[in-house]
């Protein structure tokens, strides 16, 4: 979902009602009004795809994976795997060997912080994020810092939320061993440059992660053409359940690294002298894993793609389009961040209202935004705001959803005496 | 609308939008700062205490209509009071605000007069905490807190 300047009115090839229609909760009311669901960047809503996935792996064949020879547990390993070459394929991996389930983003970036970070950075080694980062892509870097003294690096944003390229160049130095950066900005939308960040990475032979949490579900992803070495997201925030995500990492680097957690699963033989590791990606997936969760985030994909990316490019690109035109019309309303490229989110502040009442208030409406800091306090600090409104949108969200919004925000302004 | 005015009376818009008592308070004997991470409220109380009484009370700090709003009331409700009798008021500011007995609550507040006005934000329990975050602060700065207080 990506905005620019002439965003181009396509009709949208995606037929809203039948999608809604298939989000069960849609169809909920709260304090007796139709819910108004924008708050997806934060988790999306599950298709009924998914919810009857999961129920079904525990209904009709769950059995531990990788350990039963019994007709059962091969099913559920089967189903297992094929989640994995369903994720494979939508991130465009060379190989399924590349993809290792983890909780969610924070988990996987947790994970390369602790076996890249721990087996390839000396003190004095540098990481370069940027000031727009999620806490899970600044946090796991300074506990590496604090453990092994590597230096983190911070590369600055302009006024409008768009990275600073010439700055970011500058701060790439002969001591720079990984760069670690957002597909898009959580707090602000912001789309980075991930092409020209790789490219200059490239030249100068640095890894590069890219944590996708708000871009996998608004745009599709070829790891390949990319080049990155890294690429996170969570599974819950592409309409697939709570618990699991991926870290995608190419084979070489995978291979290199130690694993991280150790127990069942991840072995290949044990001895009290010794253990020999398992292959990828089972190295890195220590203990019973997220089976139904993982299946069930399979269905998500299967979901998403049946929808098709070039649909929900064009609808969620059009109504985010809408969404920037109706909200300029409000008085006193100032958007955090006003990004080249936006992609899924807005982040408001409304003068002379904090964000929390104004999410108070549009509650009362049915209207689900986040107010707050995002879990990216640096970028707040940032446009010196506390927290913002962050109203964020989905394939299943419509005009309908926006005039809400906008109707909801005049409402605080009435409340408020402005 | 009415639903929300329950929450947002004229006097909690009046004292958010005029806080009372607002700014430093010079010669303060007690100073306590309360923050609530959830949200990025920031309040600090400053007290002139004397013989047992909160003779001035002050605060400063940013945060939400409910939480601005409580502290500036606050201010203006304990002075002249005892420590005890302070004690005593949050404590039922605190039932008024959290109790599920409707009746209960009522009772609580009543005494309370213009404080009161906070009944609404029992119908929104996550936003207790920022009614509640001054006089947290107050209780802390009565102690002697060095720590600052957190809600979560």
């Amino acid at each position: 979902m990506t905005v620019s300047a002439a965003a181009p009115r396509v009709r949208p090839g995606l037929d809203l009602a039948a999608i809604r229609a298939d989000f069960p909760i849609l169809a909920r009311r709260v304090h007796g009004k139709r819910l108004v669901f924008l708050d997806s960047a934060a988790s999306a809503q599950k298709p009924r795809a998914v919810i009857d996935a999961e129920r079904e792996v525990y209904e009709t064949e769950y059995a531990n994976v990788h350990r039963g020879v019994y007709w059962l547990s091969e099913r559920a390993t089967a189903s297992y795997e094929a989640a994995r070459e369903k994720v494979r394929r939508l991130l465009n991996a060379r190989e399924g060997r590349e993809i290792v389930f983890v909780r969610g983003a924070t988990e996987a970036i947790n994970l390369v912080a602790q076996t890249f970070g721990r087996a390839f950075l000396a003190p004095g080694d540098e990481v370069l994020i940027t000031e727009v980062e999620h806490h899970a892509n600044i946090v796991p870097w300074q506990m590496l810092r604090d453990e092994k003294g590597i230096v983190l690096k911070v590369a600055p944003v302009d006024d409008e939320g768009d990275l600073d390229l010439d700055a970011f160049r500058s701060l790439i130095g002969p001591r720079t061993r990984l760069i670690s950066v957002a597909h898009v900005a959580n707090a602000l939308g912001t789309v980075l440059p991930v092409e020209a960040i790789v490219g200059l990475a490239r030249e100068r032979g640095i890894p590069v992660l890219l944590d996708g949490c708000q871009a996998v579900q608004h745009q599709p992803i070829d790891v390949q053409a990319l080049d990155c070495d890294f690429y996170v997201f969570s599974g819950h925030k592409l309409y697939g359940p709570s618990g699991v995500g991926a870290l995608y990492g190419k084979a070489e680097w995978l291979e290199k690294m130690p694993p991280w957690q150790g127990g069942g699963d991840m072995i290949r033989s044990v001895t009290f002298d010794k253990t020999e590791y398992n292959e990828l990606p089972w190295k890195f997936e220590a203990g019973t894993p997220n089976i139904a969760g993982v299946i069930a985030l399979g269905a998500a994909v299967d979901y998403v793609q049946s929808v098709g990316y070039d649909a929900i490019a064009s609808h969620e690109t059009e109504l985010l389009g809408y969404a920037v035109r109706e909200l300029s019309k409000i008085n006193s309303l100032r958007f955090i961040g006003r990004p080249r490229r936006r992609s899924g989110v807005i982040s408001l502040a409304l003068e002379g209202v904090h964000p929390h009442d104004i999410a108070t208030i549009l509650d009362r409406e049915a209207i689900c935004v986040r107010a707050g800091h995002h879990c990216a306090q640096p970028t707040m600090t940032r446009f010196g705001v506390p927290a913002t409104v962050r109203a964020s949108f989905g394939l299943y969200n419509g005009h309908d959803d926006v005039d809400a919004l906008v109707a909801g925000l005049r409402k605080v302004q009435e409340v408020f005496g402005l | 609308m009415s639903e929300l005015r329950d929450l947002y009376q004229e006097v909690i818009l009046d004292h958010y939008k005029q806080p009372r008592n607002f700014g430093a308070l010079d010669g303060a004997s007690h100073h306590a700062d309360g923050h609530n991470p959830l949200c990025g409220d920031a309040v600090t109380v400053s007290l002139t205490v004397a013989d047992g009484k909160v003779v001035d009370a002050h605060f400063e700090g940013s945060g939400c209509a409910i939480s601005m709003a409580s502290a500036s009331l606050m201010t203006e409700a304990v002075k002249g009071r005892s420590e005890a009798e302070i004690r005593a008021m949050f404590e039922r500011f605190h039932v008024g605000l959290t109790t599920s007995d409707e009746m209960a609550a009522m009772d609580a507040l009543e005494p309370l007069e213009k404080l009161a006005v906070f009944g609404g934000v029992r119908e929104y329990p996550v936003r207790v905490k920022c009614a509640t975050l001054p006089w947290h602060t107050l209780i802390a700065a009565l102690d002697h807190a060095t720590k600052p207080v957190k809600t979560e």
